[in-house]
C-alpha cells in the first residue's frame, strides 16, 4: 500500500496484487459513505496486478478514514453473508 | 392528478433504482446508482442493520457436485467479487512437477505432463501449505507425491484374427486410476485415514502399444486459479439476475397464445376467465430472455422485460475436489482475508 496525494483529503492508494475483485467491491462500499465526494479505482496496466484507488472526501476528513471504514464495512458484509449462507445450508440439511 | 403524477414519478425512479430494463435495442439502467446524494428523499448511505434486514440467502437446489442458490439484497460489485474468487482464488492441489523416468509412449513428455496437471486430485487443500518460492525438493506439508508406472504387453491368449485392442493388449489405456499415492516422510502419520487419489478414475491419459511404458513421479502442490487454470476448483461458477416480466395491459385470446410461445415454457400461463383466455405471468424465473416478444409488432409494447438488480441466482458446479457449499464459504472467507490484509497494513504502516 502506498499513498500519494495533495493534502489529507484526496489520497490515491496503490494496492499491489489486487484487481477488480477487491477494487470494485471496495469502491462500492466507499461510495456508500456520505462523506466521500469521489471514489474510483483503475488498473494502471493489465500486465501488472496493481490498482490505483482514489478517495476524495468532502470537507476536512482525512481520506484514510473512509478507506478504513469501507474495508470494515466490506468485512461486515462478508461475515453476514457467510453466516446467513451457513445457517441456510444447515437448516436445509436438517 | 398531482398525487397520481407524483406517484408515477416515484415509480419511475424506483424502477430506475432497482430494475435493469431490457429494451428492444439495448439495456437501460445498468449501473448501480443508489449512492448517497443521488436521489433526494432516499436514504442511501451504508447501513449494516438495514442490509441485514433485507438480505437473504435461498438454497434452491443442491446436487452431487452442483449448487444453485440465491443471494437477495446484495450489489453487483460484491456478487461479482464472489464469482471471481470462486473461479480464480480458491486454492486446490494439482500436479505441478512431473519427473519423467521413462516415457516410451507416443505422447510427448510435455503433453503428458500438461494432461497430468489437469487431472483433479481429491485432496483437501486446507490441510496443506503453499510451497515456498525456490524450494525444489518439497516437504511433507506442502507436497503430495503420486506415481504412474504402467507397461503395455501383448496378450498371448488373444484370438488370431481379432483386431480389438481390448483383447489383444494388456494395459493399453492409461487411466487416472493408475495414479497411486506415494506418501512422503511422515504423511502416513499425518493423514492416517486419507486416501489421496484423482477425483475420477476414468480419465484417459494416454494410449500405449506393446513395449511402450510410462514411469513418472508427480509432485502436487497447492495453487490458485489465477496462476494456472488447473488449480480452479469449480467446473464453472456463474450468476444471473432474476427476470421480472410485467404485462402492461391485459392480453387475451390469440395474442395470449402467441405471448406464451415467445417465452420459455412455464413462464406464461393461460387462464380461462369467463370464457376468455387471459395470459398471466406464472414463473418469471424460468425465462432465459430470448426477447422473442420484440419481434412481434402487436406484442412488443405490451410487455416490460426487466431484471431485478439485487437478486442474484448463483450456480456453482464443483470439479469434485471440495463440495460446492464449502467452496462458497471458502470464497467468502478469502474476500474477508483480503480486507483484513489491508486493514493490518493500514494499522502497521504510518501514513505520512
Amino acid at each position: 500500500v502506498q499513498a500519494e496525494g495533495t493534502d489529507g483529503n484526496c489520497v490515491t492508494f496503490v494496492l499491489h496484487d489486487e484487481d477488480h475483485t477487491l477494487g470494485n467491491s471496495l469502491r462500492y462500499m466507499v461510495m456508500k459513505n456520505p462523506d466521500v465526494e469521489f471514489c474510483g479505482y483503475c488498473i494502471t496496466h493489465p500486465s501488472e496486478s496493481k490498482i490505483n484507488f482514489r478517495i476524495q472526501t468532502r470537507g476536512t476528513l482525512p481520506a484514510v478514514e473512509p478507506f478504513r471504514k469501507g474495508l470494515n464495512d466490506l468485512m461486515g458484509v462478508c461475515q453476514h453473508v457467510l453466516n446467513t449462507f451457513e445457517v441456510r445450508l444447515f437448516l436445509r440439511s436438517s | 392528478p398531482l398525487a397520481a403524477a407524483a406517484m408515477a414519478a416515484k415509480m419511475g425512479t424506483d424502477e430506475m433504482r432497482d430494475r435493469v430494463v431490457l429494451g428492444e435495442f439495448g439495456v437501460r439502467n445498468v449501473h448501480t446508482t443508489d449512492f448517497p446524494g443521488n436521489y433526494p428523499g432516499y436514504e442511501d448511505a451504508w447501513d449494516q442493520r438495514r442490509f441485514e434486514e433485507e438480505f437473504r440467502v435461498d438454497v434452491i437446489r443442491e446436487e452431487e457436485g452442483a449448487l444453485e442458490f440465491d443471494l437477495v439484497g446484495i450489489d453487483a460489485a460484491i456478487a461479482n467479487a464472489f464469482r471471481r474468487i470462486l473461479l480464480a482464488e480458491v486454492p486446490t492441489m494439482a500436479v505441478e512437477k512431473v519427473f519423467v523416468y521413462n516415457n516410451t509412449s507416443i505422447v510427448q513428455d510435455e503433453i503428458l505432463a500438461h494432461r497430468l496437471g489437469l487431472v483433479p486430485i481429491r485432496a483437501d487443500p486446507r490441510l496443506f501449505e503453499y510451497r515456498n518460492q525456490g524450494d525444489e525438493e518439497g516437504t511433507e506439508i506442502d507436497t503430495l507425491q503420486f506415481q504412474l508406472k504402467i507397461k503395455c504387453t501383448r496378450n498371448p491368449q488373444a484370438a488370431k484374427e481379432s483386431s480389438d485392442p481390448n483383447e489383444l493388449y494388456f494395459n493399453h489405456k492409461v487411466y487416472s486410476k493408475h495414479m497411486t499415492w506415494v506418501p512422503l516422510g511422515n504423511q502416513t502419520d499425518l493423514f492416517p485415514e486419507a486416501d489421496f487419489r484423482p477425483v475420477h478414475d476414468d480419465i484417459l491419459i494416454a494410449l500405449l502399444r506393446p513395449g511402450q511404458e510410462i514411469d513418472v513421479l508427480m509432485h502436487c502442490v497447492k495453487g490458485i486459479g489465477k496462476d494456472h487454470a488447473k488449480f480452479s476448483p469449480v467446473a464453472t461458477a456463474s450468476y444471473r439476475l432474476l427476470p421480472d416480466i410485467t404485462l402492461l395491459q391485459p392480453i387475451e385470446d390469440e395474442a395470449a397464445e402467441m405471448l406464451q410461445k415467445c417465452f420459455s415454457p412455464g413462464v406464461i400461463e393461460i387462464q380461462n376467465i369467463k370464457g376468455k383466455k387471459v395470459a398471466r405471468v406464472a414463473n418469471a424465473r424460468l425465462d432465459t430472455f430470448s426477447r422473442e416478444v420484440f419481434r412481434h409488432e402487436g406484442l412488443k409494447n405490451l410487455v416490460r422485460l426487466a431484471r431485478v438488480r439485487n437478486h442474484y441466482i448463483f450456480s456453482v458446479e464443483s470439479t469434485g475436489i471440495l463440495p460446492p457449499d464449502v467452496l462458497v464459504s471458502e470464497a467468502i472467507k478469502i474476500l474477508m482475508g483480503k480486507c483484513q490484509r489491508f486493514l493490518n497494513e493500514l494499522d502497521s504502516v504510518p501514513m505520512e
